[in-house]
């Protein structure tokens, strides 16, 4: 964008403002706390049928029994349930008038990943009224995915216009008793999205490019439900590179895929919310549970994530793999820097014959911080020729972070054939040096080992996300190395 | 003058390992640096280099008319400094091409040239890598990961060859390489030389400068270059051993 543009968009802003454009504040949010009385209230707010508000009601009755989990490698002040505001509008106004008010951190942090202008305002929540070609872009996209019968929704609008899909699937594959946070999700969520992809139909375009933009929206328990029908194929991208500021400091999203015949969902993530200060205050806790149901035979999902963010991560993608023949599919790349935590891994969980799951996980850790790699593979008793491929790197920058890595083996079947790698490298100071001699600087000399090491995990990741990607692992161990 | 060293003292951790280092090399020369082990030969070529380990507490080096102490390693490979390590790092997930597209295209930024495109890249690596009868294959595996000792040492000569510097510094780059390994690298380096650069070779034994004939040979020991001479020293050497220096040394101090 060049500068002039860039001016009149700013130009345009401050005009808005000097008509006297008033940012309206919908004063649309519930007290803190949550009891049944606020459930009902938020699920009245959202206009919900009554079968929507009485299964809230069953999950948090049924989360009041339960006891918030505790890993031993994950380690945060307890979280107060009751401190917490369960609804607010869910588009709020912008903050600011224009980019010049926005930290100037974080723009810089824009710039490097090459987010256009607009996209910026946006996502920092500036008062713009510009018609964007993102948002034309994203109408064109609706129409032609209606041409298709493919649904994409919000998880709203979904519960209103879909109630058949939303009754039969939502929960189906993890249901509210499933776990303390999947629970609470169950109860309170406030949105997300909804993807139902018809017979036989190829999903044309990544449902991907004005996530991005919605993603500084999304809230604090999201709720996603992607469903593909027989032979169906969509690809699925969550999240954002760029960092998300939010005031929330628990995110519990709970996200469910069903591929039933033949059918195909790749869903690749980003997450990069913030993770806390260098000393390690602040930042999101992020409690995610996700968990795809190959349903039918020869049906596959494949899971791919890039975390940099959080001060916490939790999550494992997992994969049910029910029908004969199916694939499951888990590449990851989690970094921490600093003081962040993660613990994240997948389950791979083999029911159906010949049924077969890979799964790459490369953890990095920097700083002080702790990355942890927990991973099941469990083959049941049906599950004829079963195989699995795991192999868990761990990188390791400095001396006073770690990694561990947790595989778990259920073998009930003798036919079953299971592999597991596993390795532990650091970038070290030879290492450095030797690039440092051939005139490589610091930075480039992590960036190049960091990007050698996730290769085979961004390769997965669609063209356009994968370079942003590698940008984002470089700005997240910026400073990383003295 | 490409190199000038001037009184150099350096130490690790308290211990004084150069103690007075005098050496000058110039364009189209070729010194080597002999000596026994433990007598600052590799020390004198690390902080050439710039590695961090060590604390200079007296004396100068320049290069190229650039005080070399000021620059960072990586700056000072991009002033064409080449250090041909004595123990190439292995790292995995980085091939060898895209180690040095990433190194040739810092150091043309750094000299203000455009970067290579792809093609003239590639052929550059080609016709490099055939000078040390490296096969194409090595380019995209992992820089030095899994090669043998002589293949890691073959690595580095066509590094060097690749990023063509004014002064090269092999460090023991014949130590563990049989006899027609040994023929390949001379080769290479021998190619490479120049009246527009300068070599100085680090060696142990007199081995190697039977394949790269040096113009001037010095004799570390103790920290001290404690003789100088033609090619004729190293052979003086090869015969007589490190104790005839040891002596000679001992008799001047004692």
């Amino acid at each position: 964008m060049s500068v002039t543009e860039t001016q009149k968009i700013e130009e345009l802003a401050n005009r808005e403002y000097k008509y006297g454009f008033v940012t309206e504040v919908e004063e649309d949010k519930l007290p803190k706390g949550l009891n049944e009385d606020i459930i009902r209230q938020l699920s009245e707010k959202k206009g919900e049928p009554d079968w929507m508000l009485e299964w809230r009601l069953k999950a948090y009755r049924h989360w009041l029994t339960m006891t918030e989990p505790h890993w031993p490698n994950v380690k945060y002040d307890p979280i107060d349930y009751q401190d917490i505001s369960y609804y607010s509008a869910p588009k709020k106004k912008p903050k600011y008038n224009s980019l010049d008010e926005i930290d100037p951190a974080i723009r810089e942090t824009y710039n490097k990943l090459g987010i256009p202008l607009e996209e910026q305002m946006m996502l920092a929540g500036v008062a713009v009224d510009a018609v964007f070609d993102s948002v034309s872009v994203a109408t064109t996209f609706k129409d032609k995915l209606k041409e298709l019968g493919i649904i994409f929704c919000s998880m709203s609008e979904a519960i209103k216009e879909h109630p058949d899909l939303i009754k039969k699937y939502l929960g189906s594959v993890v249901p509210y008793t499933d776990n303390f946070f999947a629970a609470l999700n169950s109860a309170v969520f406030s949105d997300g999205s909804f993807v139902y992809v018809p017979k036989g139909v190829r999903c044309p375009m990544e449902l991907s490019t004005y996530f991005r933009i919605n993603a500084s929206e999304t809230g604090q328990f999201e709720r996603t439900l992607i469903v593909a029908d027989e032979g169906a194929y969509v690809s699925y991208l969550e999240g954002c590179t760029a960092p998300i500021r939010d005031e929330n400091q628990l995110h519990a999203a709970v996200v469910e895929l069903i591929a039933l015949d033949n059918a195909t969902i790749k869903y690749s993530t980003v997450q990069n919310w913030y993770p806390g200060d260098k000393e390690g205050k602040g930042g999101i806790y992020n409690f995610v549970t996700k968990r795809g149901l190959c349903k039918g035979v020869n049906s596959k999902i494949s899971w791919t994530q890039v975390e940099t963010g959080s001060a916490i991560t939790w999550k494992y993608p997992s994969c049910i793999l029910q029908g004969d023949n199916s694939i499951g599919e888990f590449y990851s790349v989690a970094v921490t820097n600093n003081y962040q935590q993660a613990d994240t891994g997948t389950k791979m969980i083999h029911i159906g014959k010949n049924t077969k799951s890979t799964i790459v996980s490369k953890g990095i850790s920097a700083g002080r911080s702790n990355n942890s790699y927990r991973g099941l593979v469990k083959i049941g008793k049906k599950a004829e020729n079963a195989r699995n491929f795991s192999q868990c790197d761990s990188l390791l920058i400095g001396d006073k972070c770690g990694a561990h890595t947790f595989p778990y083996l259920e073998i009930n079947n003798p036919t079953a054939q299971v592999e597991h790698e596993a390795t532990t490298s650091k970038i070290g100071e030879d290492q450095i040096f030797y690039l440092n001699q051939r005139g490589i600087s610091k930075e480039d000399a992590v960036n190049l080992i960091v990007n050698g090491y996730v290769k085979e995990v961004l390769a997965e990741l669609p063209m356009e996300f994968a370079v942003e990607a590698q940008k984002l692992l470089s700005i997240s161990l910026e400073g990383s190395v003295g | 003058m490409l190199l000038e060293i001037k009184n150099l003292h350096a130490s690790i951790n308290g211990n004084e390992i150069l103690k007075g280092i005098d050496l000058k090399v110039d364009f189209g020369e070729v010194h080597a640096i002999m000596g026994p082990n433990g007598s600052g030969k590799s020390t004198l070529a690390s902080i050439l280099a710039g590695r961090e380990d060590y604390e200079i507490t007296e004396g100068e080096i320049w290069y190229n008319g650039k005080n070399l102490l000021e620059l960072a390693p990586e700056d000072r490979a991009r002033e064409g400094l080449f250090l041909a390590f004595q123990y190439p790092v292995e790292i995995p997930g980085v091939s060898n091409t895209n180690l040095l597209k990433t190194a040739v295209n810092e150091i043309r930024k750094y000299r203000g040239e455009e970067e290579l495109d792809a093609i003239e890249f590639l052929q550059l690596l080609k016709e490099k890598s055939k000078l040390v009868n490296l096969d194409e294959k090595f380019l995209s595996r992992s820089v030095n990961e899994g090669f043998s000792g002589g293949e890691k040492k073959r690595n580095e000569i066509f590094q060097m060859a690749v990023l063509n510097p004014k002064l090269a510094i092999l460090d023991e780059t014949d130590s563990g390489l049989d006899i027609d390994a040994l023929r390949i690298v001379a080769n290479g380096v021998n190619t490479l030389r120049s009246n527009e650069n300068a070599i100085v070779v680090v060696t142990h034994y007199q081995r190697l400068l039977n394949y790269i004939i040096p113009d001037y040979v010095h004799v570390l020991y103790q920290g001290k270059i404690v003789k100088s001479g033609s090619k004729e020293l190293a052979l003086e050497l090869e015969e007589k051993g490190y104790d005839w220096i040891k002596n000679q040394t001992e008799e001047v101090s004692a």
